[in-house]
């Protein structure tokens, strides 16, 4: 039976050829000028301004990484930080431990990220809809718990401090302290990254994604086993979630529990819903609605939380595939 | 001696009290077309269910090509050869109607979990997919929003996706229901044909008494959960108890 409401399907991006053909071109050339801004950024902006973008940056891909099993796959995860903040977590204990090169560190956040997602989602994908997203939300709290206590291992409420970004690695010389050189680290690792799910949303593998989302019932009966097809998913997920939380410990000098609490896993769901789960860019246009508003109205008020609540609720009322969602669909008269 | 494709044996499900199978035993030949006919109600849909790994049974078997598959979980059914479409639409009306046919093919050729090879750079399933749809003559359709296609062509679109899993068993539970008189002549004639192709076995759910006259080999005629009675279109035509349980009815209303 066909429950189409209770995500977005990401399946309206699939509609290239219903799209005026000047369109074909207009997004790849837009997306190629975007990146010439972003990696010029540094020659013409001040830091702060670099550093609000490495976070949009890093954010975005944090919710990408939840709308391939959001927008693309039709479940919704309230556990999602657990991920990226197993990734913060092995990329600061290895910079502290280890003395790794920066590229080796984010590679193994991946894997114990992806291999978490496992775990979790091997226990978790069976279940439909409201289940589903309360276990993870369980399993989210369950992995906070054990950072926060775990003291020897995790220092406890502190998290990990004092490392220090020596070499990336694979024989680059780059000087990863001065935060335009991380910042252009990060941008071609989240391009990199961007790109593999891109293409995995494009494949077959990402059709029967599609398809799940929007009936996985008949999917079965064409011959496909669901269950597995979810915990792929689940698990690329994750590992993009570890990939993005090793970028932010380094960028915050910190890996702390608050980036495994239940909050930090509401901030992929909030933008995506901001940007869009339709459309493959959309949950970082939504990341960098989020970062902008936040910086701007915390630097005028203390209820960054209020403005937030109300944005959203607007958003919600008015925009229903969110805000760039909305705007393309308005452009390509879909 | 040829074995039965299908083979059900005392296959029954219960909902609560209410015996919506009960006790069903049915052979189906290779190659044979079965239109099973009842009224509303009578359990045909359940019986579609439990054969294809729907629903649980509560007692029974069923075995395909010899091979025990009750209780299987559908996808792995589906992969034996064994296909259904269903009585409401249920196609992905987010899709298109050449996607819709590409999730069924893309099982087939083991591409599922192909995760890096864009799906509309493989030519060889999306000529197939075409092929597909070119049979249902929804080829002109191909690049359409399943969601926007009239109730005819979803219906059709139902059976595609259907034929793409290369089914050895199909089972159709209302193909026509809610046609337009041209619609059903042009489904009627689209199963025949592929019923003359020697590739397929029908098992074929219809009210309407003139799609299965017309296509059926052998009719099985279901009344509360049990079947009533087995054996030729003329057979059944004949039959007393038929007409009463359900011919009648058709008839008077
Ligand atoms: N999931 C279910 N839960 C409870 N009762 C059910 C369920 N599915 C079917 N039934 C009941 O089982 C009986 C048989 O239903 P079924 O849908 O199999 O009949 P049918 O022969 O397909 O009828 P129709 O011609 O109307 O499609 C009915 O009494 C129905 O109410
Ligand atoms: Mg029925």
């Amino acid at each position: 039976m066909n429950r189409n409401a209770s995500a977005p399907s990401a399946s309206v991006a699939a509609g290239a050829a219903a799209r005026p053909s000047g369109w074909r071109l207009a997004v790849p050339l837009s997306l190629v000028l975007l990146l010439a801004v972003l990696a010029a950024l540094p020659s013409f902006a001040p830091y702060f301004y670099i550093f609000v973008v490495t976070e949009i940056l890093i954010m975005g891909l944090f919710a990408a990484s939840f709308n391939l099993i959001f927008g693309y796959t039709g479940m919704l995860s309230f556990g999602h930080a657990a991920f990226f903040g197993m990734g913060a977590y092995t990329t600061a204990m290895l910079l502290l431990h280890v003395e790794l090169p920066l590229v080796w560190a984010l590679l193994a956040s991946m894997a114990t990220a992806a291999l978490l997602a496992l775990v979790i989602g091997f226990l978790s994908v069976r279940l439909s809809e409201v289940y589903f997203a309360m276990l993870t939300l369980a399993f989210g709290m369950m992995v906070y718990a054990v950072a926060h206590q775990w003291r020897s291992l995790t220092n406890g409420s502190d998290g990990i401090t004092g490392f220090l970004l020596r070499d990336f690695g694979l024989g680059l010389d780059l000087q990863l302290a001065d935060p335009a050189v991380y910042y252009r680290v990060v941008l071609a690792v989240v391009a990199i990254a961007a790109a593999v799910l891109y293409l995995i949303t494009r494949s077959s593998f990402g059709l029967m994604l599609r398809a799940i989302s929007e009936n996985p019932e008949r999917v079965a009966f064409c011959g496909i086993d669901v269950r597995r097809h979810r915990l792929a998913a689940f698990v690329i997920a994750g590992l993009f979630a570890g990939l993005a939380g090793a970028l932010f410990a380094p960028f915050n000098r910190v890996a702390s529990p608050d980036m495994l609490h239940w909050s930090q896993s509401a901030e992929p769901v909030l933008m995506t819903i901001l940007g869009g789960a339709g459309y493959f860019l959309g949950p970082f246009f939504g990341a960098a609605m989020f970062v902008l508003l936040e910086t701007w109205i915390t630097s005028y008020t203390e209820h960054w939380m209020l403005f937030l609540g109300i944005a959203l609720a607007l958003l919600v009322m008015f925009f229903r595939r969110g805000v760039l969602g909305t705007l393309l669909d308005r452009m390509l008269r879909r | 001696m040829t074995e039965p494709i299908l083979s059900v044996t005392g296959l029954g499900k219960a909902f609560g009290g209410v015996r919506a199978v009960d006790g069903v035993s049915l052979e189906v030949m290779p190659r044979e077309t079965v239109a099973l006919i009842g009224p509303n109600g009578a359990g045909k849909t359940t019986f579609y269910n439990m054969i294809s790994g729907r629903m649980k049974p509560s007692s029974g078997r069923v075995r395909f090509q010899g091979r025990d598959i009750t209780g299987l979980p559908p996808h792995a059914i589906s992969r034996l050869g064994v296909s259904r479409s269903f009585q409401i639409n249920n196609v992905f009306t987010e899709l298109t109607a050449r996607e819709n046919v590409e999730v069924a093919l893309t099982a087939l050729h083991g591409r599922a979990f192909s995760l890096f090879r864009p799906a509309s750079r493989d030519r060889r399933l999306l000529a197939e997919a075409d092929a597909v749809l070119e049979r249902l003559g929804l080829r002109p359709l191909a690049d359409t929003r399943a969601g926007v296609l009239s109730y005819g062509d979803k219906r059709l679109l139902e059976i595609a996706i259907v034929l793409a899993t290369r089914p050895k068993l199909v089972l159709l539970d209302e193909p026509t229901a809610g046609m337009t008189p041209e619609e059903t002549r042009h489904v009627t004639r689209l199963i025949r044909g592929l019923a003359e192709t020697g590739e397929y076995t029908f098992l074929i759910t219809e009210h309407d008494m003139n799609v299965v006259f017309d296509l059926a080999d052998r009719i099985v005629v279901m009344h509360r959960g049990r079947l009533l009675a087995q054996g030729t279109p003329e057979q059944i035509r004949s039959d007393r108890a038929v007409r009463e349980a359900y011919l009648g009815e058709e008839e008077s209303a």
